[in-house]
């Protein structure tokens, strides 16, 4: 009599106790994901990295300044000159929206943080809740203990580190906590059946749609796992409620993000989810009709159905065929088509392939980015087939399917990360929990039971209120390691009923040593992966990458912020309707530091445009000044890394400016400027390439630096090495010559020789006078 | 063949109407709602047919309010019911409410998207 009741007083408290700890664990993990996070404001400063992060930047200060409603209306003239960019439906707005709901919170709580650094902070706060969303996720999945140890795993993986740093201001920050939260509300709904958490996931991808362009997945995924059910017999209708309220909500809520618009419904990205929906229909109605009709009768009635309903079927399908068949992608957009057929890009659209992201990724990135996971995966895949549930098949979809098109392009190793900590955590957990069952087994012996079962009998019951994620006591393991940089533990569980349990452990149960060994090792492992993490963190990813970094033969720290440099000299000695023209790298840090219009930037949403600017980069002097003059452009920027050795600057990309501007413009042919199949610029270079505008800009004077000419990147000396521009003039050149920044000459006032119209010297000087007064400027220079 | 067929379509239209006669009231109130608005969706359809469909986000709001009210309902329907045993501890009540709550999350949506 004492006894039960002793024991279920031992129980709870181990409930309480696990509960209280659980929650101080999950308080450790986001303060872990935030601090690994903070290397680049160390080591550096609290500055926004790359240069996307300054586009989102420029937008939150907008956004701040004036307003949600002038946000949401917003023509931006200062890009894209003189086209022009509608910001307001061409954004994502979720990242600049959280980031400015952030900082008004916190000013109107009269903490005055400026809005740079909450935009530098937002990423690193993400992925705290990332975590969170995880441990949550995982739980569904397998319980409480495989959550902790996904979450403390997706804290530190370095893929997902790489774009979430403190500083890295991109939409993938919060864009991965919604992708999370979104499959945790999923398969919440799917295990419970409840309408409530169907609202709730509907409301999290429409925050996912809001965020980013990979909600795509989402809405894929989904549909992919419905099929999947259903296909292989888990129709239940939990599923109907988890699937179909989610297809009608979410398709409106992405409906009214701007952006996607009436994408929603017509795009080939969105037909899965609208397909399954049909299906999933008919399914249902199949099992309604089956539940309330004899066999016999369902038997003729499925007889009936499939002659008539298979002809109405196809005459659909047809029409349906016809329709995307018509359109020339079938209805993809060239990002997404891309993922389906890799060698789709480098075809027809040369900027999505020379995109360095967008690039398949190496072998050796994938032990870079997610490291240990990349072999506990497969581990984890068949846990979660022992035994195979609803929520475990949908994360093994997830995998799948994840691995595939990270496989195809190196940015969506991202998507990869959060699936291989929850595959990794969940192989941990279940190899742990088999650890410490041995070990209790063996420590008491035959009289252990007693302990166990009274574990076992207050579990059972629990399981028998039908709440599949909650049953589970969490346990203390023998060994924890509370040194500095390792702060995880170790959770194990142990949840069978009783009867079958004590057969199974029989059976599951390893000698005492080579558990105490095995818990040893996998420990270690836990150790080299938060060495590594760690590594990775503080060395290769959080270089803000506009300002560089090297150290010295003698040990001292040179820095290069020749960036801010040459922007902050535009800003202080050009005029702010002054037009700048560069590559379109380098577009939203010119309009966001040195405030200039510039002419193409990053959103790379025109072709023809950038063509214009690479033709003219490609072309000799004069015809590149008449296409700079066309477009009003008064300054022209190129990047050098001949004099330091700066590998990404603008001659290393010149390949993709003669492809694209030869793409538009069929007079710039790429053979020209190849010797033997490659882009030289030595003595061996080709005339084309040593007349070009990029080359002249780029070692215009190079040869008085060090008297040869030698170019640090190219490892030669440089073709052609004393030459002067006729119709440019250098105005500024940084202190690393890293940037340089030329003025378009004004045009002469009087002309010798021959002009194109020989006619008359009236005529000429008509057409002189009317291009000057085209200009706009100032007459007398 | 023939008529074998349509004397087996009329045994299944019998047992059919047989067996759904035998459900209780308040479903058949429930499966009237989803009727009504699956009715209403394909009257939406094929006015955007005759008439056009230029306010797109207008007619794309009407007809998936409309699918979305019926699909809530289902989804009502089967937490009703107390032959499902996966809800049987879901008191009805909790039921309706989330159906309130949703239609209210959904409607809100489609008040802002009808322009």
């Amino acid at each position: 009599m004492a006894d039960p009741e002793n024991a279920k007083e031992a129980t709870t408290l181990r409930y309480a106790f696990g509960n209280v700890l659980s929650f101080f664990i999950l308080l450790l993990i986001g303060v872990l994901a935030f601090w690994i996070r903070l290397f680049s404001v160390i080591k550096y400063e609290s500055v926004i990295h790359e240069f996307d992060p300054y586009f989102n930047y420029r937008v939150t200060q907008f956004l701040t300044k004036n307003g949600i409603y002038d946000f949401w209306n917003w023509f931006d003239d200062r890009t894209w000159y003189p086209l022009g960019r509608v910001i307001g439906g061409t954004v994502y707005p979720g990242l600049t929206l959280t980031a400015g709901t952030i900082w008004w919170i916190l000013n109107s709580l009269n903490i005055p943080l400026s809005v740079e650094t909450v935009c530098v902070f937002t990423a690193p706060i993400f992925s705290a809740f990332a975590s969170w969303a995880t441990y949550l996720l995982t739980k569904e999945v397998k319980g409480a203990g495989a959550g902790l140890t996904a979450a403390a795993l997706l804290a530190m993986v370095p893929s997902y580190i790489s774009r979430s740093v403190a500083g890295s201001y991109d939409n993938e920050a919060v864009a991965i906590f919604a992708l999370i939260f979104t499959f945790y509300l999923y398969i919440k709904t799917l295990n419970t059946g409840s309408l409530f958490y169907a609202t709730l996931n509907a409301l999290a991808y429409f925050y996912m749609v809001c965020s980013w362009g990979g909600y795509t997945f989402i809405i894929n995924l989904i549909p992919m796992h419905v099929l999947l059910c259903i296909v292989t017999g888990r129709y239940s209708s939990r599923l109907y409620i988890a699937y179909a309220p989610l297809v009608v909500l979410g398709t409106l809520l992405a409906a009214l993000v701007p952006v996607v618009g009436f994408n929603a419904v017509m795009t080939s990205e969105h037909f899965a989810s609208f397909l399954v929906f049909i299906i999933i229909h008919v399914v249902a109605f199949v099992y309604y009709i089956k539940g309330i009709l004899s066999p016999k009768m369902f038997k003729v009635a499925v007889t009936l159905v499939v002659s008539v309903g298979l002809v109405v079927c196809c005459a659909v399908m047809a029409i349906l065929i016809a329709l995307v068949a018509s359109s020339p992608t079938k209805g993809w957009s060239g990002r997404s088509l891309s993922l389906l057929d890799p060698t789709y890009a480098s075809k027809y659209i040369p900027i999505i392939a020379s995109v360095s992201e967008h690039q398949p990724p190496t072998w050796p990135s994938y032990f870079m980015d997610i490291n240990v996971l990349a072999f506990l995966v497969p581990a984890g895949i068949i846990a979660c087939f022992l035994p195979l549930s609803d929520a475990s098949s949908f994360v093994v979809l997830y995998i799948v399917t994840s691995v595939y098109f990270s496989g195809v392009m190196v940015r969506l190793m991202l998507v990869l990360a959060p699936a291989a900590c929850v595959m990794s955590g969940i192989a941990l957990s279940e190899s742990f929990s088999v650890f410490t069952r041995s070990i209790k087994f063996q420590l008491h012996g035959l009289s252990g039971s007693s302990q166990v079962d009274s574990g076992d009998a207050s579990s059972s019951t629990v399981v028998a209120q039908n709440d599949a994620g909650k049953a589970e006591k969490t346990e203390d393991t023998a060994k924890e390691r509370p040194s500095k940089k390792s702060k995880k533990k170790e959770k194990g569980i142990v949840d069978k009923p009783s009867l079958k349990a004590k057969i199974e452990r029989r059976l599951l149960v390893l000698p005492f040593e080579a558990s105490i060994f095995a818990i040893l090792l996998l420990v270690l492992l836990g150790a080299f992966y938060v060495v590594h993490c760690v590594w990775a963190a503080a060395e290769a990813y959080s270089a803000p990458s506009i300002v560089l970094t090297s150290y010295s033969h003698d040990g001292g720290l040179h820095v290069f912020d020749d960036f801010r440099e040459a922007y902050a000299w535009l800003s202080h000695n050009t005029e702010v309707d002054d037009k700048v023209a560069s590559w379109w790298d380098y577009g939203y840090q010119t309009t966001a530091m040195a405030n200039r219009t510039v002419i193409v930037d990053n959103n790379t949403w025109n072709n023809t445009h950038i063509a214009t600017v690479g033709t003219a980069m490609s072309s000799p002097e004069k015809a590149a000044w008449e296409i700079f003059n066309s477009l009003d452009v008064k300054y022209v920027l190129v990047v050098f890394g001949g004099l330091v050795g700066y590998p990404s600057d603008d001659i290393n990309k010149f390949l993709w400016m003669v492809r694209i501007g030869g793409g538009v413009f069929p007079h710039i042919k790429e053979p020209d400027y190849l010797r033997d199949g490659q882009y030289r610029i030595d003595s061996q270079a080709t005339p084309t390439m040593l007349n070009c505008l990029m080359y002249k800009l780029s070692y215009y004077r190079f040869v008085e630096t060090d008297g040869r000419g030698f170019d640090r990147v190219r490892q030669t000396e440089i073709g052609k090495k004393n030459f002067k521009l006729t119709h440019f003039e250098e105005v500024f050149t940084t202190h690393h010559w890293m940037v340089r920044i030329y003025k378009l000459k004004p045009p002469r006032n009087r002309i010798r020789g021959k002009t194109k119209k020989p006619r008359s010297q009236k005529t000429s000087s008509t057409t002189r006078t009317k291009r000057s007064a085209a200009t706009k400027r100032n007459p007398w220079h | 063949m023939a008529r074998s067929t349509s004397k087996d379509a009329q045994a299944l239209f019998n047992s059919l109407r047989s067996a759904y006669s035998a459900t209780p009231t308040s479903f058949k109130i429930i499966d009237l709602y989803v009727g009504f608005a699956v009715f209403t969706a394909l009257i939406q359809v094929v006015y955007m047919a005759i008439v056009g469909s230029f306010p797109f986000n207008s007619f794309l709001s009407g007809v998936l309010s409309c699918v979305g009210t019926a699909v809530l309902a289902v989804c009502l329907r089967i937490q009703v019911n107390k032959e499902n045993k996966e809800f049987k501890d879901l008191p009805p009540e909790r039921a309706f409410a989330d159906f309130v709550l949703c239609n209210l999350v959904l409607h809100l949506v489609i008040m802002n998207f009808l322009g």
